[in-house]
């Protein structure tokens, strides 16, 4: 039951009684919330959507024409013929090929950390009683009010002292973990997590540990799954810390897009070919798992 | 099995490796007697493991975001070069007093907060109305969700590119939209507020869909019968939504507020690329558009001063506390009028 939680969020009403809000539907519409859509609802919708998905098409378009054409009036509507070539040109220009690598490492790293660290600090936060428990949560959602950029100039030196300038464990380091992330956590497993399930394992002798890996995991996962996904979203797109502190010689792939605005490649087409393949992972995540991700963002919106 | 139990309770090291549910309840509760190390360590593991478990996080936070914080404040009130990290001259508050006297100072805080006011206002506002619009039952819900949020997927860099060409003076899309219905070419990059409009649409474009779906989830938790309640008082669909709606999601209005605030105050990707390359930093030739997160990055990656650099952090932090008490304030003195 607790696995399908997530998926099941955005289509049903978010209320506790999840599943037996369908059958009441003629009360709901009644009571003036969930009216079906009129046509004019569709049509601003349509035009939102629009407006969302536009720009990433108009790149498409863009990068699968030539630069004479991109610059010409009226600009170009519908793809060329160049989309494959451009792309080659632009992976080599920007070195997008070590970017990618990169971004990847980061990223993976820090959502892989970030959701492991949060799962323990959340499991704590809902289920272990411990003195200072409700102090030291506010102090973790006071932390979200402390924006990291601020801290650049002295973790800068900081990272230089320590030889990682221009080195990745730079980027991954400050990032390790995310206040977001553990209230997020906690919040899912105080509902998911039956206070039963931990008791039982305290009584066959587990330690805590155990009870973690074997009784909180498995009941964490979807919400695990979430948390990886919009952390991983985050981290490859950092921009600030991460163009700070790496260089064109080692760069993640938002550093690595600078440098196609930075007058290197002043081919319009080869820009926004760059601007795609800098985008296209996560649009090819979203593709799969948009669903998912709209859930987790709507989860973590309900209790924070 | 039987005789590993026995040798392992006779070598006296019970409870260490607990076997967990897979170990039989009768035969823990034979072994009282010397079952005394292992209720001690049973307690040192329920009083101990919880601050374990927390002590990552705030180790992290600590060593790379509190303490460096902190250390700013130090640093803002010396000297300090890039090329020479190690040596700090004590000056005093001069950083501050030079920043107070440097026009580009208030001319980067007025642009974050013009750009700020330009991007949050009509995003939440936008994010309201689209939240409303996705309340209702849809066919195809998911892809208008998804396909609000895709933007969000986009990074800073990819969005701003994209979003110079569109306003391209000469041959970008918009100027040439605008010229359908007689308006003459904007010079968008070159021109004060109308470089800070576009930027603000790469933020307004980014961030709207987000927040419509963080509405939405909290539109989706209000109670039925409170509209049953306004409707049979005979209230519009607009009034329920002005009484109802709007008080309902109020928390993650104010939520979205204190995020974006957060947000507006640190711009810095944006503008960057949107100045393509050198006029980037300086955010314009006549520094039109360039915030208090570029001026930091100059000061300090630039001009090499990492004092000043610190001095134009420490002030966006105090600028940040400065709007919340101000918010504060305003909430108070509304709930105490009304």
């Amino acid at each position: 039951m607790t696995t399908d939680t997530l998926q099941a969020r955005p289509d049903v009403p978010q209320d506790s009684p999840k599943g037996r809000r369908r059958l009441r539907l003629p009360a709901a519409v009644r009571a003036g919330r969930q009216h079906h859509a009129g046509p004019a609802t569709y049509v601003l919708l349509t035009v939102a959507a629009v407006l969302s998905l536009f720009p990433l098409y108009w790149t498409m378009v863009a990068a699968s024409t030539d630069n004479t054409r991109v610059t010409q009036t009226p600009p170009p509507f519908l793809p060329g013929p160049h989309l494959f070539e451009n792309l080659g040109k632009a992976w080599q220009d920007a070195a997008l090929g070590k970017a990618m690598v990169n971004s990847l490492i980061v990223a993976g790293t820090i959502a892989v950390s970030t959701v492991l660290f949060a799962t323990l600090a959340g499991f704590a936060f809902a289920k272990l009683r411990f003195k200072g428990r409700n102090i030291l949560l506010t102090l973790v959602i006071g932390t979200m009010m402390v924006p990291p950029q601020l801290a650049v100039v002295p973790l800068f030196m900081m990272m230089t002292e320590l030889g990682w300038g221009q080195k990745l464990p730079a980027v991954i380091f400050p990032t390790l973990v995310s206040a977001v992330g553990v209230f997020f956590m906690r919040q899912y497993l105080a509902d998911a997590l039956p206070d039963e399930l931990v008791e039982a394992g305290r009584v066959d002798g587990a330690h805590s540990l155990r009870i973690f890996w074997s009784i909180v995991l498995p009941v964490a996962r979807p919400a695990m799954a979430v948390l990886f996904m919009i952390t991983f979203v985050h981290a490859w797109n950092d921009f600030f810390w991460p163009f700070i502190v790496l260089d064109m010689s080692n760069p993640t792939v938002p550093v690595a897009l600078t440098q196609l605005s930075a007058g290197y490649v002043r081919d319009q087409s080869l820009i926004m070919a760059g601007a795609l393949l800098g985008t296209l992972p996560l649009l090819a995540m979203f593709v799969v798992f948009g669903r998912q991700i709209v859930g987790g963002i709507m989860q973590g919106a309900v209790k924070g | 099995m039987a005789t590993q139990t026995s040798t392992a309770a006779a070598g006296g090291q019970p409870a260490e490796e607990p076997a967990g549910p897979v170990r039989p309840a009768r035969g823990r509760r034979q072994r009282r007697p010397d079952g005394r190390r292992s209720t001690l360590l049973h307690r040192l593991d329920v009083r101990g493991a919880p601050y374990a478990f927390i002590v990552p996080f705030f180790a992290v936070f600590a060593a790379f975001s509190f303490y460096p914080l902190i250390y700013t404040a130090w640093i803002s009130l010396h000297r300090v070069e890039l090329s020479s990290l190690d040596l700090m001259e004590w000056v005093a508050f001069d950083n501050y007093a030079a920043l107070l006297q440097d026009e580009r100072f208030w001319n980067a805080l007025s642009n974050t907060i013009t750009i700020g006011v330009l991007s949050t206002v009509p995003q939440l506002l936008m994010a309201l109305g689209l939240a409303h619009l996705l309340n209702y039952r849809l066919r195809g819900s998911t892809f208008f969700r998804v396909a609000a949020l895709t933007p969000y997927a986009t990074s800073v860099g990819a969005a701003a590119l994209v979003f110079t060409m569109l306003f391209e003076r000469d041959f970008g899309m918009i100027n040439w939209t605008l010229s359908l219905v007689g308006v003459d070419n904007v010079d968008w990059e070159g021109n004060k507020w109308a470089a800070q409009i576009a930027i603000s649409t790469i933020v307004i474009w980014r961030w709207t869909g987000y927040n419509a779906l963080l509405y939405l989830a909290a539109m989706q938790a209000i109670p039925r019968d409170r509209y049953e309640a306004a409707a049979i008082d005979g209230a519009s669909r607009w009034q329920q939504f002005l009484k109802v709606t709007i008080p309902g999601i109020r928390p993650t209005i104010i939520f979205t507020i204190v995020l974006s605030t957060i947000g507006s105050t640190q711009l810095f990707g944006e503008p960057l690329i949107f100045g393509q390359g050198p006029n980037g930093i300086t955010g314009g030739a006549d520094n039109q558009y360039q915030t208090l997160g570029l001026l930091l990055y100059e000061e300090g990656w630039k001009n090499y001063q990492m004092g000043r650099a610190a001095t134009v952090a420490w002030a966006m932090f105090l600028l940040l506390i400065l709007v919340f008490a101000l918010q504060r304030l305003l909430k108070r003195r509304s709930s105490r009028s009304s």
